[in-house]
């Protein structure tokens, strides 16, 4: 690593990537939805509450939040809280489905001063893209889109979980989004959430990523939220800095005001604390248990011997914790297939055991999404 | 953006954009231009230093001078400074009206 890398391991004194759902309610059941989002949870923070919290992250001087869910056009005070943000000087990102974006929305929000959006396709096809969020969904967003686009939004983001199903099409999804001047990005599909059950069937296969590692290469542009880090071990290094932020630089508040390490792990061991606790979410960032071991060095365990330790870190903590695997095994998608052999002994020895989310606010009837109805 | 056209100068008069915020941390401090939405780190507390009183010197090379920084460090300052430069974080007067009006989201 080198010493930034190695200086922000140790934690910094206020994240960098804060991600924030805003609710767990939604009205779409993407297969892969980290959150496992649907119904609301009666315990989501109040606006008040929500705005303690703007209070205290503009207190931290959180340059700005990723706004996610759920969906987060869904909660009735929305723009409020949005507008609480800017004018506190914390500027919002937020991650949406686009449903709620008819041509009044879209004006509301390109007349705001500092208001990023990702809108979310998974397929630039019908076909591809139903069979992940839901029917009705790709002429949805791009309706949405086609609102920003007259609202004269600007750039927005056109952003796209990586599939084995869709990573073929990176290149229509880059003609898609000069279409519309939208910047694109890019992630990586963990199994988290929902995803936990659909990610064995649907994460792009390792010659997809290898493909897909040299096509990043050659587009610093794309954007990807760092999430590909795991692939820096083909040789040079993405852009970015190719680490698991987990606690370090990244951290994520539920919508129930819970704070866990990243916005992948929703699940008790991750959990640092509760925002209603005494010193709220800067205390959780600055002293928690939790994130003060994240910032110790971490033990490379079956990676040590590997030359390229160094370069991929061993890869991401969600995707090996929620395929069963130890915290320090290789990354189920370990690009020398290491991963892979983890997870073959693991089944071999009986003892795959996967982990479930604590908090699955899926509709009912929708916890096992059969991927043979893809 | 516009300003990315604006060179370095060492001799010239410099100052944060307006829309620059600086967190302090452990190695120095964040910088975040909400204009631009680019993120930097300083990575050294004596560039801080540097970055935070340039407005109120002269030129550049004044404020290395008054924050005591040996000359033979200034070069790698500088070229800290071009770089804050190209990603418009720091301004010369004449070039703020520009960078201003041509923000875009």
């Amino acid at each position: 690593m080198t010493a930034l890398t190695d200086q922000l391991a140790a934690g910094l004194n206020s994240p960098i990537c804060l991600t924030w759902e805003w609710t767990y309610a939604c009205d779409l059941q993407c297969v892969h939805c980290l959150s496992s989002s649907g119904r609301r949870d009666p315990n989501e923070l109040s606006t008040e509450q929500m705005k303690a919290v703007v209070d205290q992250l503009a207190e931290m001087q959180v340059f700005y939040v990723n706004i996610g869910g759920g969906e987060p056009m869904l909660r009735p005070d929305f723009f409020e809280i949005v507008e609480y943000c800017v004018a506190k000087g914390v500027g919002v990102k937020f991650s949406t489905n686009g449903g709620r974006i008819n041509a009044e929305n879209a004006k509301r929000l390109a007349s705001m001063d500092y208001v990023d959006i990702q809108i979310s396709l998974d397929g630039v096809d019908e076909h591809t893209n139903d069979a992940v969020r839901g029917e009705g969904t790709y002429a949805r967003v791009r309706t949405a889109m086609d609102h920003l686009r007259d609202a004269e939004f600007g750039q927005f983001k056109l952003s796209v979980v990586m599939t084995r199903d869709n990573v073929e099409q990176v290149d229509a999804y880059e003609a898609l989004a000069n279409e519309y001047g939208a910047e694109l990005r890019l992630t990586r599909f963990r199994p988290s959430g929902r995803g936990i059950d659909t990610w064995h069937d649907l994460h792009p296969t390792s010659a997809q990523q290898v493909q897909l590692y040299h096509w990043l290469l050659e587009r610093p542009h794309v954007l990807t939220g760092d999430s590909f880090f795991h692939l820096s071990a083909l040789g040079e290094p993405l852009p970015g800095l190719n680490l698991c932020g987990a606690g370090r630089v990244v951290c994520l508040i539920d919508p129930v005001g819970d704070v866990y390490a990243c916005p992948f792990v929703l699940h008790d061991e991750f959990k640092a604390g509760s925002i209603h606790e005494p010193g709220g979410f800067a205390a959780i960032w600055r002293s928690s248990e939790l994130f003060t071991s994240l910032r110790e060095p971490s033990n490379p365990g079956a990676c040590g011997s590997c030359g390229s330790f160094d370069a991929c870190g061993g890869g991401c903590m969600a995707t090996k914790f929620f395929t069963g695997l130890p915290l320090d095994a290789p990354d189920p998608e370990c690009v020398f297939g290491h991963g892979e052999e983890a997870l073959r002994q693991l089944e071999a020895s009986g003892g795959a055991v996967r982990p479930t989310v604590s908090a699955d606010h899926s509709r009912p009837g929708r916890r096992r999404i059969p991927v043979t109805a893809l | 953006m516009t300003a990315t056209g604006t060179v370095f100068d060492a001799d010239q008069h410099w100052r944060l954009h307006e829309r620059v915020a600086l967190r302090p941390e452990p190695f120095g401090a964040l910088a975040y231009h909400y204009g631009n939405r680019r993120l930097t780190f300083l990575r050294s507390p004596d560039l801080v230093t540097v970055v935070e009183t340039m407005a109120d010197a002269p030129s550049a090379r004044a404020a290395f001078d008054a924050a005591g920084l040996d000359p033979r460090r200034w070069p790698a300052f500088e070229k800290a400074l071009s770089s804050l430069v190209a990603g418009e974080f720091l301004v010369d007067d004449t070039h703020v009206a520009v960078t201003t009006a041509e923000e875009s989201r």
